[in-house]
């Protein structure tokens, strides 16, 4: 694609919805961009970070969440449009922050906080609605439907933000994020210079007015909710609301964001085009009561669809509640009913199931003895689990972690984190990871179990981290385990990228969010100036960090450091950095099944680079996958891996 | 609006393969086209977690004028580009119909963890026996014989292209094809979307 910056306002382009939302931004004239790398929106940021230079803006990876949400926040206060972007667990990150600037309530400038949600976890490792923290920390919420309503959308929320002074969120979910459309581009805006001064005045006697300090009084509340009854207001005659169908429809079906195609396409599906209303609403916080109420009036049953959890429904029916006797003979259907669940994806499929139940309606998606014949032929079909890529050095390091705990015979146990490494809680990492919650938990739990020695506790503890991950929340936990002497073990997974989210630079690797050149924030250093004792290994030299392992788990000292130091084989590849090795099995040496392994290599390491020949019965490699780290070589007993050095 | 027409609105389209195989690339060089000639696109590529290995999918919704959602009705795949023969089967099982037309590269990608490989013949009738039309292109092996199995995903591009089941030509596709890989890169790619062309012809 070419750059997002692209001046050619009415042109079709092929945007996902993070480019799209991007686009949005710059559009409305944005300054400033700040984020943490996340799935469904690592994206954004990239996508704006390339025109930054010809768009004069300031895009940067933040440390995370709540920094990013500060950087945009204080750009907002100096009169420059800013966005933080963020996925639905940074809500929790930067909450603590938001909820204070929703007192001080933002600059003369427009602020958005652009989110994605994850139904059916496909990036995350939860389900979280965002949706329901906007509402807590009291702020505007839109959500957009399309690739094309999302770059619509995040520039008009510049607007309400600035009407109503308050930071505006634009919720996505994966689905919107990660689907690419049809987008028609807007104007760029003029290309002035944008001038960032901050009102450093304070006055004594109108301490809403001279802002920027929140404070526990009412006097900062009460504008608040003034702010969102404003906001609701020009919510009651936004074009993103809007309603298809018959006047007085038989069902109304009320939606938003990715649910909206979900509801058309099963309407056109059943063919009740002239039975159903759908009432597709753009902005859901604070809910557009009097839009909302007369559509309400219009029908005899709603059905509600959209993502996660019921959060329309519920304000709705609570609209509902406050509209009796006006309502008294509505019929609601949605998650209360059982009809969609709270939890994940919903699609097109799943409406089509709900409106034929709750409307009595026959549908047959394929001819029987197809559905028949492709039951019967998908029992061949394997599961297919995933796994890290063949080359990745966590491989390397959680087998010297299964043989470091096994030696040292005391039950020792590993706290999971974040990022690639999450899949150590399967098969990939050998079920090394016993505990694995929210960035930077696993030093944050390892702390804990560290100090539990008084009550006989003696399991070592070790506690893995990424490197961005690291500078994302793991420090102050680390922090924590030097001055409360917590006895534990930190291992931090240095292969020189955000892998998971797509290779995103941090604090660590010397290249910022741009590609300019970086201070590189010393990992080893920092951790030595805590007070931590810090080792660092290349865990594709099994001896040597196994050997590192034992003797680090046996120290009975504060928290205590080992940095596994190897690039991440996708970054090797990019760089194009020539391969170390050329493998192949010998097959002379393969003992095969009666070699009493118990196929060590494809089965237990399970690297992608190697397979089973089921014909010869012996093991091979793929030479399309196997990127020639030379790991299985080390874990073959017999020796019949060979690796040979590329010259 | 689009010049060609569309067999039925929407038109589905979906690439079938695994996570590291270049879905991705692939369906975004499609859905560019298809916007070049004129059609309304809706692209879903599997994100995330599953690119490490697992299954992937691309659908592509195709539409003269309304936009669709992105993701596929049950039994109601028009054409599935299957980048590997059990990911084929896979999204037969879910989104075939006595109509679908496929196009398959037959190398299997192994699953890991000990995960045995069914018999690729049984694989491979099956396939077929689930679509109105199946044409095999030995993707990966040409591939590997240009000396990288980078290019499958391109020669696959080829052969789809060269079948003619999608409304969009190879002079559509061409610059975008140069502006992804400029210079040197274009000759060796180019050569690769020829070669599939070539496979599809003789398929």
């Amino acid at each position: 694609m070419a750059s997002i910056a692209m001046d050619k306002p009415g042109a079709t382009a092929l945007l996902m919805g993070n480019e799209a939302v991007a686009r949005g931004a710059i559009e409305a004239g944005i300054g400033v961009a700040a984020a943490y790398p996340g799935s469904p929106t690592s994206e954004v940021l990239p996508t704006i970070a390339g025109a930054a230079e010809e768009m004069n803006i300031h895009a940067e990876w933040s440390s995370n969440e709540k920094v990013a949400t500060e950087v945009a926040a204080a750009a907002s206060f100096a009169g420059i449009r800013s966005l933080s972007i963020m996925k639905q667990n940074g809500a929790n990150v930067a909450a603590d922050f938001i909820v204070n600037v929703n007192m001080t309530g933002i600059g003369e400038a427009g602020m958005v906080i652009f989110i994605s949600d994850d139904p059916g976890g496909m990036t995350s490792n939860n389900e979280e609605d965002s949706r329901t923290i906007t509402k807590w920390l009291d702020n505007p919420l839109m959500e957009a439907s399309s690739a094309q309503e999302a770059k619509d959308m995040v520039k008009w929320a510049y607007e309400v933000s600035e009407a109503v002074n308050l930071v505006v969120f634009v919720r996505g979910v994966t689905r919107l994020s990660y689907t690419k459309g049809n987008v028609i581009l807007g104007e760029l805006p003029e290309k002035r210079e944008k001038k960032a001064y901050f009102p450093a005045i304070w006055d004594m006697y109108n301490p809403v007015k001279s802002k920027f300090t929140s404070g526990p009084f009412p006097v900062f509340h009460k504008p608040l909710h003034e702010k969102l009854e404003k906001a609701r207001a020009i919510f009651e005659t936004s074009t993103f609301n809007r309603y298809m169908g018959p006047e007085n429809p038989e069902l109304l079906i009320i939606t938003c964001g990715a649910c909206t195609s979900y509801s058309t396409e099963a309407v056109e599906a059943l063919d009740v085009g002239h039975r159903i209303g759908i009432l597709k609403l753009g902005t859901t916080w604070p809910l557009p009561e009097k839009l909302v109420g007369k559509y309400l009036t219009s029908t005899k049953k709603v059905f509600f669809v959209e993502e996660m959890d019921p959060f329309v429904e519920r304000s709705v029916m609570e609209l509902a509640a406050s509209m009796l006797p006006e309502t008294s003979e509505l019929a609601f259907y949605g998650k209360r009913s059982g009809h969609l669940t709270p939890y994940n994806e919903q699609s097109t499929d799943l409406v089509i199931e709900a409106l034929r139940d709750i409307l009595g309606l026959s549908y047959q998606p394929r001819d029987l003895n197809y559905e028949k014949e492709a039951e019967e032929a998908v029992k061949l079909v394997p599961h297919r689990p995933i796994n890290m890529c063949a080359g990745c050095p966590h491989r390397a390091t959680f087998w010297a972690i299964k043989n470091a705990i096994k030696l040292d015979g005391r039950n020792g146990f590993t706290c999971g984190d974040i990022g690639c490494y999450s899949m150590a809680f399967a098969g990939p990492g050998f079920f090394q990871a016993r505990t694995m919650h929210a960035m930077g938990s696993g030093a944050g739990v390892a702390n804990g179990f560290g100090n539990l020695k008084q009550f006989g506790f003696d399991q070592p503890v070790l506690a893995v981290t990424g490197d961005s991950t690291f500078y994302h929340a793991v420090l102050p936990a680390l922090v924590n385990g030097v001055y409360n002497k917590s006895n534990f073990t930190l291992l931090i997974l240095d292969n020189s990228a955000t892998a998971m989210t797509g290779f995103q630079p941090h604090p660590g690797t010397g290249e910022l969010a741009t590609g300019e050149p970086a201070p590189v924030v010393d990992m080893e250093a920092l951790c030595r100036s805590v007070g931590a004792e810090v080792r660092v290994c290349d865990p594709f030299d099994l001896e040597d960090t196994t050997k590192t392992l034992l003797e680090m788990m046996r120290k009975e000292s504060g928290a205590r450091v080992i940095i596994m130091r190897r690039m991440c084989e996708l970054v090797r590849a990019k760089r194009k950095i020539p391969r170390p090795y050329t493998m192949h099995v010998d097959p002379g040496k393969c003992l095969g099944d009666s070699c009493g392994c118990d196929r060590l290599c494809t089965r237990i390491l399970g690297c992608p680079g190697l397979m089973w020949d089921s014909e010869a019965g012996k093991a091979a490699i793929d030479e399309a996958l196997c990127v020639g780290c030379g790991l299985c070589a080390d874990i073959c007993p017999v020796g019949a891996i060979i690796r040979e050095e590329v010259s | 609006m689009a010049a060609k027409t569309l067999p039925k609105e929407p038109f589905n389209f979906i690439v079938a393969g695994v996570g590291g195989q270049g879905n991705v690339l692939l369906s975004a060089f499609v859905g560019t086209a298809l916007i070049k000639e004129g059609f309304m696109v809706s692209v879903a590529d599997t994100f995330g977690v599953s690119q490490r290995g697992g299954s992937v999918t691309s659908h592509i919704k195709i539409s003269k004028e309304t936009p669709y959602s992105s993701v596929t009705l049950k039994g109601k795949a028009d054409v599935i580009l299957g980048m590997e023969p059990v990911e084929t089967l896979r999204t037969l099982g879910e989104f075939g119909n006595p109509q679908v037309i496929s196009i398959v590269n037959p190398r299997p990608v192994h699953p890991s963890g000990g995960v045995a490989y069914p018999d690729l013949e049984e694989v491979k009738q099956a396939i077929v026996r689930l679509c109105a039309q199946t044409k095999f292109v030995n993707a990966t092996e040409e591939a590997l014989k240009m000396g990288n199995p980078i290019y499958t995903n391109i020669i696959l591009l080829g052969a789809l292209i060269g079948a003619s089941v999608l409304p969009v030509d190879k002079e559509t596709v061409m610059p975008i094809l140069e502006e992804r890989f400029p210079g040197e890169l274009f000759d060796i790619n180019l050569k690769a979307f020829n070669k599939g062309m070539e496979l599809i012809a003789s398929a």
